[in-house]
């Protein structure tokens, strides 16, 4: 590796896994506290470092997930003023006409009081689960899926190619449907309405199947799944402990990110899943006779930026564990949210990425961007 | 290199095969060219070569076939990849990752070429197919000539010693063709690359060629370019002149051509063409017809990029217009506009006084029908005849209607055909029928000759010009110099966005390279266009 590549003044783009860690960090942050105020300022950093750092003409997807966040908090919120959330409330907002059920349905209810306490909690708990959108948006915009995969380890390569097939055929579909539409029209239809949608699926799903199949002779013409495995013990080995792994890492992630399990329960499991998956990693890389074209170098910036968002994620943890005040809200009897300084200074400590990640090669063009861009969504004619 | 022995192909479905007795052998460092009508199996006789037929298509294999000694019966497709690359006929249909670096690296990531030797091809081959300004742009926004250059270079990268190509050209302009052409012929006379490569436009290839291979009703024959040629079923321009005037050898560059055209230059000094199109003589031109499309100012964007930057242009009854111009220049967006499917930005579109896009589906079916350039969008029946019915009622013509159209452009369409299993010329023909149903006056085809061969190609130019006769208007956006030649009125150049050049066809193409067909390069400097404008004038001295 070059020394150049430790500079993060040098214009490139940054490992993907450098900046999904960071996401994740911040999103296990956001999943310990109902704070409003942490949870905005999570979304705040994420989006400021998104703004800064993500390569012009890429996919944005982060704005997708905002809206999404905003839909969870309101459905959350709806939910709870029609069924009910079980949170004692004695400040009533309004009474909703109340539908009785039989008894021994088990706290549910349709309609009656709406609580502000109820509302609140219901808001927090949506917020919560809103800002951790946030961040997998931000990792999508910083860091397409697409280039992640292509660190799926060896042994897994199979899923991971079908996932990449699955991701560009999407987009391709909708492409698909939309000039068969334009098509339609020439034809005197309108293309709206559910008999001519019907019609439409034939032509769009048909051109799929048959795009698949030129795919398939594609891939297979230009050598894919030559990877002969000469020995099928080592591989199913290898194979197990890739999932075994696998399933550790998610389990950890999830016993961090969830803050009702027992507690240090994730963290052992994450470290167990990381080992497993890497040396398994090892194992197939080692026999795999595919290579690899320009890997993402791991250098410099992408420790700092990984652990940025470790740090930031950690401290937040602590502060929850230690139960420092502000990290929880109270809702029964509602409180005015405030600041605590511990996990807000942790938190801005991801922010930092927005600096310290090189800027990738197109946005470094600044000058020229309108020219750059004029490129990139130049279409086809 | 490669050798067929007796290979004869059959698929289930079909009762007789579609390959029977092929005896083939192909040498090191040899260009061959696979010639015939469509339909005809060289499609099938490309996709033996690495195993395709019958590893992936099904079908039944008799015989041997051996591609560097490795038998394709114990081979798969992928353990050939080494020796064999594919290009198919749909570029984009082929491209397995996102950018187009990725795409140039993918074959040799398959193949375990090592990092650095990777790295180093993909910017060779970036510079050999000029890809490098595009090099971290998403395939799906390049245009036809760009992507076909990309699937290319997929391939080449990863050093195959058998190039295989199914029409490699046939989406390209002129000038893009050259430059793939040129690029092949670099490699095969500098690395002694051995390529089977199957075209219908042989005027852009049969100078470059070693040998021609004949498919013909699944029977294969080889032999050196003129005889192959002075047999051969499809012929170039050039050929067809050079058997008009009984040269012998047959020639088949421009080069060759000029060198025993002298007389015949001499016979013809001083005589004015007259235009023969179709199968008519061209005398009146529509001067004082109504105008069926016109454009004032037209700008319309793709994205944020304005790809039309102010067109004016008037298409009248009765002519055929001809619009050309490289790939991405905007002829597209131009057809699509002038039907109301592109939200106009500046300027304006009016097809028959109105403006497309603010008509309903219905009656703009009336005004202007456009034949796109994957005619199969238009079509969604499960026959043919479900198809012709479904268009009857569309336009609430009289039952049978486009039936008779079809049967007219195209009397071999069975109606229990599934429209997939058509073939291009075919397929062509079922949605100009769907089109004309409509009676539109303006008719729009964009890139109407791609994958047709010289007789389908000649019964379109036929069709399009009785078009014309019963006072149609037509607009073609095409790259075919020699359809153009045989066709159109009037050129019209676009170039980014902009007309360069309108006018009457014979000032148009003889005065460029780029754009001349084949006889007027050979009778330069006399403004002959087509055969059959030398065979009229020929006869009538």
């Amino acid at each position: 590796m070059t020394r150049a590549l430790h500079d993060p003044r040098l214009p490139r783009l940054l490992h993907p896994a450098a900046w999904w860690a960071w996401a994740i960090g911040l999103a296990m942050a956001a999943s310990r506290t109902t704070n409003p105020l942490l949870l905005a300022l999570v979304v705040a950093v994420a989006g400021y470092v998104v703004a800064a750092r993500r390569e012009l003409g890429a996919a944005s997807p982060f704005g997708a997930f905002l809206r999404l966040g905003l839909f969870v908090i309101g459905m959350r919120v709806l939910l709870m003023a029609l069924l009910g959330g079980g949170v004692p409330g004695l400040t009533v907002l309004f009474t909703l006409p109340e539908i009785p059920l039989p008894t021994g349905a088990g706290g549910v209810r349709l309609g009656g009081p709406v609580t502000l306490e109820g509302v609140l909690a219901a808001a927090y708990d949506g917020a919560r689960l809103a800002a951790v959108l946030a961040c997998i948006g931000a990792a999508n915009a910083l860091a397409s899926p697409r280039r992640l995969l292509r660190y799926v380890p060896a042994t897994l390569y199979e899923v991971g190619t079908a996932l990449v097939v699955a991701l560009t055929y999407a987009p391709q579909l909708v492409e698909d449907a939309r000039r068969v539409r334009v098509a339609r029209r020439l034809r005197g239809h309108a293309g709206r309405g559910p008999r001519e949608l019907a019609r439409l699926a034939v032509p769009v799903l048909d051109g799929a199947l048959e795009r698949s199949l030129n795919l398939a002779a594609s891939m297979e013409s230009r050598g894919y799944g030559r990877s002969v495995h000469r020995d099928t013990g080592s591989r199913r080995k290898a194979t197990a402990l890739t999932l075994l792994g696998m399933c550790g890492v998610v389990a950890g992630v999830y016993g961090l990110l969830d803050g009702g399990s027992a507690p240090l329960l994730g963290l052992p499991l994450l470290v167990v899943g990381s080992a497993a998956a890497a040396s398994s990693l090892a194992v197939g890389a080692r026999r795999e006779p595919r290579s690899r074209y320009r890997p993402d170098p791991w250098a410099v910036p992408e420790w700092l930026v990984s652990s940025s968002g470790a740090i930031a994620g950690g401290l937040v943890l602590v502060a929850a564990q230690r139960g420092v005040p502000g990290i929880i809200l109270q809702t029964s009897p509602a409180v005015w949210p405030t600041l605590a300084w511990l996990p807000a200074l942790g938190l801005l400590i991801g922010l930092l990425p927005a600096w310290l990640a090189p800027v990738p090669p197109l946005r470094a063009l600044e000058p020229h961007r309108r020219d750059t861009q004029a490129l990139l969504v130049e279409d086809a004619s | 290199m490669i050798r067929f022995e007796n290979v004869g192909v059959r698929f289930e479905d079909s009762g007789k095969p579609v390959l029977s007795g092929v005896d083939l052998h192909v040498d090191e460092g040899e260009l061959v060219l696979v010639v015939g009508a469509t339909g005809s199996g060289k499609t099938t006789l490309l996709r033996c070569v690495n195993g395709l037929v019958p590893h992936f298509s099904g079908g039944t294999l008799s015989g041997r076939v051996t591609v560097d000694g490795r038998d394709t019966r114990t081979h798969r497709p992928r353990d050939l990849a080494d020796v064999v690359g594919v290009v198919g006929q749909d570029p984009a249909a082929a491209f397995v990752t996102d950018t187009v670096e990725e795409e140039l690296a993918y074959g040799m990531e398959s193949l375990g070429v090592h990092a650095d030797v990777m790295r180093r091809r993909v910017e060779e081959t970036l510079d050999l197919l000029g890809l490098a300004d595009i090099r971290q742009r998403t395939l799906r926004t390049l245009s036809g000539g760009q992507q076909q250059r990309v699937a290319i270079g997929g391939v080449l990268a990863a050093h195959p010693r058998v190039l295989v190509l199914d029409e490699p050209t046939s989406a390209l302009d002129p000038v893009a063709a050259e430059e793939v052409l040129a690029a092949l012929t670099r490699l095969v006379h500098d690395l002694g690359l051995t390529v089977l490569l199957a075209e219908h436009r042989l005027e852009r290839v049969v100078q470059y060629a070693d040998r021609v291979v004949i498919v013909e009703n699944g029977r294969v024959s080889a032999d050196l370019p003129a005889a192959a040629m002075a047999m051969s079923p499809v012929s170039p321009p050039i050929v067809d002149l050079g058997r008009l005037a009984g040269w012998s050898p047959l020639p088949l560059s421009v080069r060759d051509a000029r060198r025993v055209a002298g007389p015949i230059r001499a016979q013809l000094a001083g005589r004015t063409p007259v235009r023969v199109v179709g199968s008519t003589t061209k005398t009146r031109q529509p001067r004082h017809s109504e105008t069926l499309l016109s454009t004032r100012a037209l700008v319309v964007n793709r994205g944020r990029r304005a790809v039309l930057r102010g067109i004016d242009l008037q298409v009248r009854a009765g002519e055929v217009v001809a619009l050309m111009g490289r790939n991405g220049s905007g002829k597209s967006t131009l057809l699509a506009a002038a039907c109301g499917q592109l939200p106009v930005r500046g300027g304006s579109v009016h097809t028959g006084g109105l403006d497309p896009a603010s008509l309903k589906p219905r009656d703009l079916l009336r005004h202007v029908g456009l034949v796109p350039q994957d005619p199969g969008l238009l079509l969604y029946g499960e026959t043919v005849g479900s198809e012709c019915r479904a268009a009857d009622t569309d336009v609430r013509a009289a039952a049978g209607a486009t039936h008779a159209l079809l049967g007219h452009l195209a009397p071999d369409v069975r109606d229990s055909t599934h429209p997939r299993d058509l073939s291009e010329g075919q397929r062509l023909a079922l949605a100009l029928a769907i089109v004309l149903a409509g009676e539109p006056p303006l008719v729009l085809l964009d890139e109407p000759t791609r994958g047709l061969d010289y007789g389908a190609k000649t019964r379109l130019v036929a069709s399009l010009r009785s078009l014309a006769d019963e006072r149609h208007g037509v607009l073609v956006a095409t790259h075919d110099v020699e359809l153009v030649a045989e066709l159109a009125d009037r050129v019209i150049v676009i170039a980014d966005g902009e007309i360069v050049t309108d006018g009457p066809a014979a000032a148009v193409l003889a005065g460029s390279p780029a754009f001349a067909p084949q006889v007027a390069k050979v009778m330069h400097p006399q403004p002959w266009l087509t055969v059959a404008d030398v065979a009229a004038a020929l006869e009538a001295s």
